[in-house]
């Protein structure tokens, strides 16, 4: 395999790695502008993932998956905004809860269910998302050298749920910046008093925010399961949801770096797992492990202020209290 | 921990809010069970008699429950300083790797030293990897939560790699290390007590279980008894006026938080040194976790934590026994029970607080 097509291909995992971590980060970048800090997005992630799997098994559309997905992880996100949002609880203390109840019942049901212990039965079909072909790929492959290579290998063949994530990094970035109720979200995270003197509803768009993550954080889930894997596995999101809350600090809470964040960790992933096994003249045995860690390590040396500064939102991880 | 407390006489908040948790996660586990079409009722009497029926039972309940007091006490002493330790599980790990270094790397040490020096090593292990995040916090401003979750998945990944290239057993595909010298591993319960005439059947249980309840006393002599646990209290109630008093939050940071670590260690001394006599892969296995269950439940107080992990012991080893009768009813059942706790004892604190206070002038009024 020449250069080119190697290159080609590990950009096509790359896409296909980022997909949940782009769905993810977008669903964490909405709930922490609005000052909502969300580490429950690995377990929003993990429900959909087996609600929709769930769904797509039993109706045989992988469509019907994915509207089981987003209601499953908005139903937790709700769960989530009324502890956080309406009880003010501790926001970590709530997102813990809610990547336990996942972890937790989606094996169960999983289990009580199909009796696989906690997988789900293999989707075939319709009952998948299948990868679309983009109009021309097969011709741009055939006649423009280099470019239509990459266009039929890395833009094309991907599934439904892949253009809808790239489409939401582009919904989100236009709301939030252009927009009034954008402004307003932002504005919640920012200085909520300042919301609430001007007399819309803290608690109201913090609830939307979270939603937003939910449904965003519904089709993540709803990828992994349904159209990079074909079914659900326990635990199956390993740690995704804390890949893209990296990201999403990673960019500074801003949508567009946050895309490029998890491009990077995906094509880190990707990386990894051509180079498993491979043994590279000088270094050896690749230590996999050793990628695989990175997205940790630099997220953490970025919050240690040693590369650029992370400034979140101000309110972020404060529940609002009206002055009394 | 939320806004606008609502005021509880003492008794009510030290044993009301947590029982009332506890009865409606419980409620919420028994609908779960229904919900895969069993009975709750039998479930409950099969896990009970599964977890305190008979003495194996009991044993294994103890066994389990050293690792949450563990995990709980590490989580209970960070939240003293203000501080929320997810990182049990990372700390752990690396407790683990540096207990099997210790045991295995240096020459053998006579019997009385091996099993106390593994034990400070997996202290010191926990207690330097906890330290990084409390560093980290207190001089550089980066949040102790964001980093302790990401140093969670550095030491998992870490573990495989030294696992698999360093310290992982000749020849074997597992991901284990060799066994540890038998003079370092620690002695099995049952073997404790046959001097004394007890005869009890072979179960985990081993002196781990001691080291956990001695862990509880001194947790309670350091938070209320000591210099450093009135600093502790005073930064996690209110830093400023803590360094207004001439007590450096910087400083109460990083030792509460090494502290934490160093007893997440223990999760390693019982499961590593008190059972396998090996480092394992994932032999964590979200005991970590669970551990902020514990600590929430057992309101900080090493009393609390005692016995909310006794619980969580019965859950895990009744859930089980109760696996073998019922397979549709798996031991993730546990962690459903603990994220719902998590959610009701701790982030929901104030409407249970709510619905407390409500039910008492109700009944005063009456009375």
């Amino acid at each position: 395999m020449d250069l080119l097509q190697t290159i080609a291909v590990v950009l096509d995992s790359m896409i296909r790695l980022s997909i949940p971590l782009i769905c993810a980060a977008m669903a964490g970048l909405w709930s922490e502008r609005a000052g909502v800090v969300d580490i429950g997005l690995e377990g929003k992630m993990l429900i959909a993932a087996f609600a929709s799997a769930v769904a797509a098994f039993v109706t045989g559309s992988a469509w019907a998956g994915l509207g089981a997905g987003i209601l499953a992880s908005l139903a937790l996100a709700l769960v989530y905004g009324f502890a956080a949002i309406t009880w003010r609880g501790n926001q970590i203390v709530s997102g813990v809860a809610v990547n336990m109840l996942a972890a937790g019942l989606t094996v169960i049901l999983g289990n009580a269910w199909y009796g696989q212990g906690g997988r789900t039965p293999s989707l075939e079909g319709a009952a998948r998302f299948g990868e679309l072909t983009l109009p021309f790929a097969g011709w741009a492959r055939a006649n423009v050298p280099g470019l239509g290579l990459f266009y039929d290998e890395v833009v094309s063949g991907h599934a439904a749920p892949a253009y809808l994530a790239f489409l939401c990094v582009l919904v989100t970035a236009l709301v939030l910046k252009c927009t009034r109720f954008g402004l307003r979200i932002r504005a919640v995270g920012e200085n909520p008093a300042a919301v609430d003197t001007a007399g819309i509803s803290v608690a109201s768009l913090r609830y939307g925010a979270v939603a937003i993550c939910g449904v965003l954080c519904g089709i993540g889930g709803t990828y992994l399961a349904v159209a990079q894997s074909a079914g659900f596995l326990p635990h199956m999101t390993a740690g995704r949801g804390f890949i893209a809350l990296a990201a999403v600090i990673f960019a500074n809470w801003r949508p567009w770096p946050a895309l490029g964040a998890c491009l990077l960790f995906g094509l880190l992933d990707a990386i990894a797992i051509r180079l498993q096994g491979v043994t590279l003249p000088g270094i050896g045995l690749v230590p996999v492990e050793a990628i695989q860690a990175l997205p940790y390590l630099m997220t953490i040396v970025l919050l240690a202020g040693f590369i650029g500064k992370a400034t979140p939102p101000k309110a972020s991880g404060l529940p609002y209290v009206k002055e009394r | 921990m939320s806004a606008a407390p609502v005021d509880l006489p003492r008794w009510a908040d030290v044993a009301m809010v947590p029982l009332v948790s506890v009865a409606a996660a419980l409620l919420v586990a028994g609908l779960v069970v229904v919900g895969i079409g069993e009975n709750p009722l039998e479930a409950t009497a099969l896990l009970l008699r599964g977890a305190l029926g008979s003495a194996e039972g009991i044993g294994f309940t103890l066994y389990y429950a050293t690792n949450f007091i563990f995990t709980g006490l590490a989580v209970a002493v960070a939240f003293h300083a203000g501080l929320f330790n997810i990182g049990g599980e990372g700390q752990a790990t690396v407790a683990g790797i540096a207990m099997a270094i210790a045991c295995l790397a240096l020459p053998a040490l006579p019997g009385f030293l091996a099993a106390p020096f593994a034990i400070l090593a997996a202290a010191a292990g926990g207690a330097v990897y906890a330290f990084i995040p409390g560093w980290l916090q207190a001089r550089r401003g980066s949040h102790v939560v964001i980093t302790t979750i990401m140093l969670n998945f550095v030491a998992a990944t870490l573990i495989v790699y030294l696992l698999r290239e360093i310290i992982g057993k000749p020849g074997s595909m597992q991901p284990e290390t060799p066994d540890f010298p038998a003079q370092a591993v620690l002695t099995p319960m049952h073997q404790w007590l046959t001097p004394f005439g007890i005869d009890l059947p072979s179960t985990p249980l081993n002196t781990a279980f001691l080291l956990a309840l001695m862990a509880l006393v001194a947790v309670w002599l350091l938070i209320w008894r000591t210099r450093l646990g009135y600093a502790i209290r005073t930064v996690g109630a209110n830093p400023r006026a803590a360094a207004y008093a001439g007590i450096s939050p910087a400083a109460v940071t990083m030792i509460a938080m090494a502290i934490s670590g160093a007893l997440a260690g223990g999760l390693a001394v019982n499961e590593a040194l008190g059972v396998q006599h090996r480092l394992v892969l994932d032999f964590t296995a979200g005991y970590g976790f669970v551990g902020i269950a514990v600590a929430l439940m057992g309101r900080g107080h090493p009393a609390g934590v005692g016995l909310a992990a006794l619980l969580f012991g019965v859950l895990y080893q009744g859930g089980a026994e109760l696996s073998f009768d019922k397979p549709a009813i798996t031991r993730d059942m546990v962690v459903v029970i603990g994220g719902v706790l998590v959610l009701f004892a701790g982030a929901l604190d104030g409407l249970f607080r709510r619905l407390v206070a409500r039910v008492l002038r109700v009944g005063g009024g009456a009375a």
